[in-house]
């Protein structure tokens, strides 16, 4: 139902884009107000999300190690899953971030009669995740084309990279398929795992529904429906320059693509999606695991009761003597 | 309690089909064999905590003060400016599910609420509920959930069904660690009072007399006196265990269940034998005589009020630097917790090792080395020597605890020690061991009898990759480096895989030590016979 629902309101988000088509006077508020509120909800959310984390301290060095500590000059130390340098951290953070380290050693299991555990290897999470997150970079870049002039040669690069096989006019961007792809999968498997669906809340679903929306929605654009390309880059230009135009020439299909990248943009702090930013943030993972060579300090450390030497040693004096311990007071 | 417990067979009927009833409903059943008694209000009122009352999770009525619910609220809000890991891990989950079947105790219960996610969601719902807009206005829309006594009663089931043993955040995009969330969530129900004794016992016992057992001096006199003569007994030779020796080199740190509980007392004797054999100068503690801390399973004031004693005693006997023995959860709080707590330790010196000259860098501000790093050092160094041919007997096989794999990182240590000691090692499948391993679903405080059957249940997938290895291996025995481990994986296995045994890394290091002026060894350290040499037929 959580699915249903999501989609539901994804949907109803997307026809708010085609109200300006039939009610042109408000072609100013989905084409500038909207967007540039969506925009600034965007870079201001996000700012105050990481910033609120970087605010709050660190008070213990917890990294999680999945590699031999550095201990003993002849054991071979796990640099990167068990930094304990700074460039080793780096390196740990990159992987991380890049390649979605941590989510490559995913496993399956399966309980078999015997009992026997059985562990798999499972790697189409990881396959779905970095397709998709990748995809959206690269289309992300693609779409710089519409908002510098002259074009960088590194997008038109990206861009003819992307269209690398030649299929069609216009040429299929591989991006296209593959950040749908993945979409349709992580959707697929939030709904097609038991476990997982049990657990998935309405924003899960609410997420991948508007993500799926604005790729089809460009997909559409792209393939299906002539839009008036050089209007939308007009468009796109004075929204950037901040002296917004809306050409005649655009359409309704770019509207749904704008309202709901508007949503996405407007949503996005408030909703899981801000792991963006936190995952450079995460302790578990950012330190080093060097706590026995240099200190970390904890600036909220307070003193706390302590049960001391002396007043154990005043409590247990007789026993102590009995012993035969030494004692501190005669 | 025995006759209660299911037999294997019915254990391992797990369904992993979740139920109808929908994850935000937080109601739970208190059934006999998977939770954990109430401390006992005397522990509470002597570690000075709020709320002490006599109370049991089964009863209807958990007495919690009457502003029990702005107590709790207040306490998220505290921790939630004072960590920025719960702060975090409360906001950038996005539920893919890759930890889901990380959890031991989800693995062997099929209990939805155990897979980690879903524990961390248990506090995310009701931070959502009080501290984000999005969770004020939609609640169930955003997931948020209202914070009644039957969410304090879910967090109390669930939160004791978690070992903090780090496994799931193995596998986080993210690094989000259920230890942080599960200690976080301890720390707020301790805030009503409601606490397990297994946990609030030993800190108490801890806080008293030094160690959990609650060992007086004399006791701790009596039983490392005891080993010294026992060791005399095996081998001929009289060792010297000093204690509370001031102007020794080195402090030497145990967890208590060395000196009072088997297997552990084996690895004790290993230890007294090997600082023998090197002419280590070094002493005990009657006071700093525990280095475990059960401390870190209730809150982080109680780490830092219980582990204090080991840097002022070491300050206090003037010793040059510490040495800790095998134990799990002791090392997470030595490695990543006490130089920030109690420290900084300027007033020892950086260790080295009297018999190597190794300088011990990655110890070189907190001070203390692990045994392990010390013996493997001597190892590597030839200062040993070892007839590993009396642990033929044994095939054997490592457990990675939790704290010293995924707090530390100690794996090659162990392995190079064994493979010097014993001729027949094997590890275990890779999914299981080093940063993979398995918990023996006791740790945190857990490893009580009333939670047996759960107990049971978390330690079914470690149990379970013995049971490999000993069907392909013949492996025989299990050595771990964690008190916990060792007090209740033998139980475990005799459940889950009769016929292995539990040994301390440094018990097999004493079985094969060769000292100067020993007599024939005729036993191990257990007493058994050693093996006759074998007979080579032509």
């Amino acid at each position: 139902m959580k699915a249903v629902y999501s989609s539901i309101a994804v949907a109803a988000i997307a026809a708010l884009g085609l109200v300006p088509g039939q009610a042109p006077g408000l072609r100013l508020l989905f084409g500038v107000i909207v967007p540039y509120a969506a925009i600034a909800l965007f870079l201001v959310g996000v700012a105050c999300r990481v910033i609120g984390w970087a605010r709050v301290p660190v008070p213990f060095r917890i990294p999680v190690t999945c590699g031999q500590e550095k201990s003993l000059p002849w054991i071979k130390a796990a640099s990167l899953d068990n930094p304990s340098t700074l460039l080793g951290v780096t390196g740990r953070m990159a992987l991380e971030i890049l390649l979605f380290r941590s989510l490559f050693r995913n496993t399956s299991s399966e309980l078999r009669t015997g009992p026997r555990l059985l562990y798999g290897e499972e790697k189409l999470l990881w396959l779905g995740a970095i397709a998709f997150h990748w995809s959206f970079l690269v289309i992300f870049l693609r779409h710089l084309r519409f908002f510098l002039e002259p074009v960088p040669r590194l997008v038109l690069a990206l861009q003819s990279l992307d269209g690398f096989f030649q299929v069609g006019t216009p040429e299929l961007y591989i991006t296209d398929v593959v950040i749908l792809a993945a979409l349709l999968y992580l959707l697929g498997r939030r709904l097609g795992t038991p476990r997982i669906r049990y657990f998935s809340l309405f924003t899960d679903y609410f997420a991948l529904f508007l993500l799926i929306g604005l790729a089809l929605s460009g997909v559409v654009m792209r393939y299906f429906v002539r839009v008036d390309l050089l209007s939308i880059k007009q468009f796109a230009m004075g929204l950037i320059t901040f002296s917004p135009v809306i050409p005649a020439g655009i359409g309704a299909a770019f509207f749904v693509h704008l309202i709901l990248l508007s949503a996405l943009l407007a949503y996005f702090p408030f909703s899981k999606l801000v792991h963006m930013g936190g995952v450079f943030l995460s302790p578990t993972r950012n330190l080093s695991n060097n706590n026995r060579m240099s200190r970390h300090v904890n600036p909220w450390n307070y003193p706390v009761k302590l049960h001391t030497y002396e007043e154990w040693e005043a409590e247990f004096h007789d026993k102590i003597v009995a012993a035969g311990l030494p004692l501190d007071k005669e | 309690m025995a006759e209660q417990t299911p037999r294997p067979e019915q254990l391992v009927q797990i369904s992993y089909r979740p139920p109808k009833q929908d994850w935000r409903d937080p109601s739970v059943e208190f059934r006999k064999g998977v939770f954990c008694y109430s401390a006992a209000p005397k522990n509470l009122r002597y570690l000075g905590l709020p709320n002490p009352r006599e109370w049991q999770p089964f009863d209807n009525d958990w007495k919690l003060p009457p502003n029990w619910k702005q107590i709790l609220i207040d306490g998220l809000k505290e921790r939630l400016g004072k960590y920025r890991s719960f702060r975090l891990f409360m906001d950038i989950c996005v539920r893919c599910g890759a930890c889901a079947d990380k959890c031991h105790f989800y693995l062997g219960s099929g209990d939805p609420k155990n897979m980690p996610v879903l524990r961390a969601e248990l506090i995310r719902s009701v931070y959502r509920r009080y501290f984000t807009l999005t969770g004020r206005i939609f609640r169930g829309l955003a997931g948020a959930r209202d914070l009644t006594e039957d969410v304090v009663k879910e967090w109390f089931y669930y939160f004791h069904q978690c070992t903090e043993c780090r496994r799931c955040a193995v596998f986080c995009p993210y690094g989000i660690d259920t230890a942080e969330i599960t200690m976080m969530g301890r720390e707020l129900l301790n805030l009503l009072g409601c606490n397990i004794n297994w946990v609030l016992e030993p800190a108490a016992n801890c806080y008293r007399t030094g160690n959990h057992l609650g060992v007086q001096p004399h006791g701790f006199k009596d039983s490392i006196d005891f080993a010294v003569d026992e060791l005399e007994e095996i081998t001929g030779v009289r060792v010297e265990a000093p204690i509370n020796r001031k102007g020794a080199e080195i402090l030497f740190i145990v967890p208590s269940a060395d000196y009072f509980g088997t297997p552990h007392y084996y690895t004790l004797l290993g230890y007294l034998m090997l600082f023998h054999e090197i002419g280590l100068d070094y002493t005990f503690s009657a006071f700093a005589s525990e280095g475990g801390n059960f401390g870190l399973f209730n809150s982080h004031e109680m780490i830092k009020r219980l582990n204090a004693k080991i840097y002022s005693e070491a300050r206090r006997l003037g010793v040059k630097w510490i040495l800790g023995g095998e134990c799990g959860h002791m090392w997470r709080v030595l490695h990543q917790y006490m130089s920030t707590m109690n420290g900084p330790a300027d007033f020892l010196a950086e260790p080295v090792s009297p018999v190597t000259g190794t300088r011990f860098e990655n110890a070189r501000s907190a001070r203390m080395v692990h045994i392990a790093e010390f013996t493997a050092d001597l190892i590597q160094h030839g200062r040993l020597k070892f007839d590993p041919a009396r642990n033929d007997r044994l095939t054997v096989t490592y457990h990675d605890s939790c704290n010293i794999a995924r707090g530390m990182g100690l794996f090659e240590e162990p392995r190079f020690i064994l493979r010097n000691v014993c001729r027949r090692f094997h590890d275990m499948p890779e999914n299981t061991i080093r940063e993979q391993t398995f918990c023996c679903g006791s740790g945190s405080g857990l490893g009580t009898d009333e939670n047996l059957e759960m107990r049971l249940r978390g330690g079914l997938p470690r149990a379970n990759a013995v049971q490999y290895v000993k069907e392909k291996h013949g492996v025989n025995m299990l050595t771990c480096m964690c008190a916990i481990d060792k007090a209740t994986l033998p139980g475990l296995l005799e459940y889950w895989v009769p016929g292995v045994d539990v040994a301390g890394v440094h018990e097999l290091v004493g079985n094969a030590l060769v000292m100067r002026g020993e007599k024939e060894r005729t036993t191990d350290l257990r007493g058994e016979p050693l093996p006759q040499p074998e007979v080579v037929h032509a």
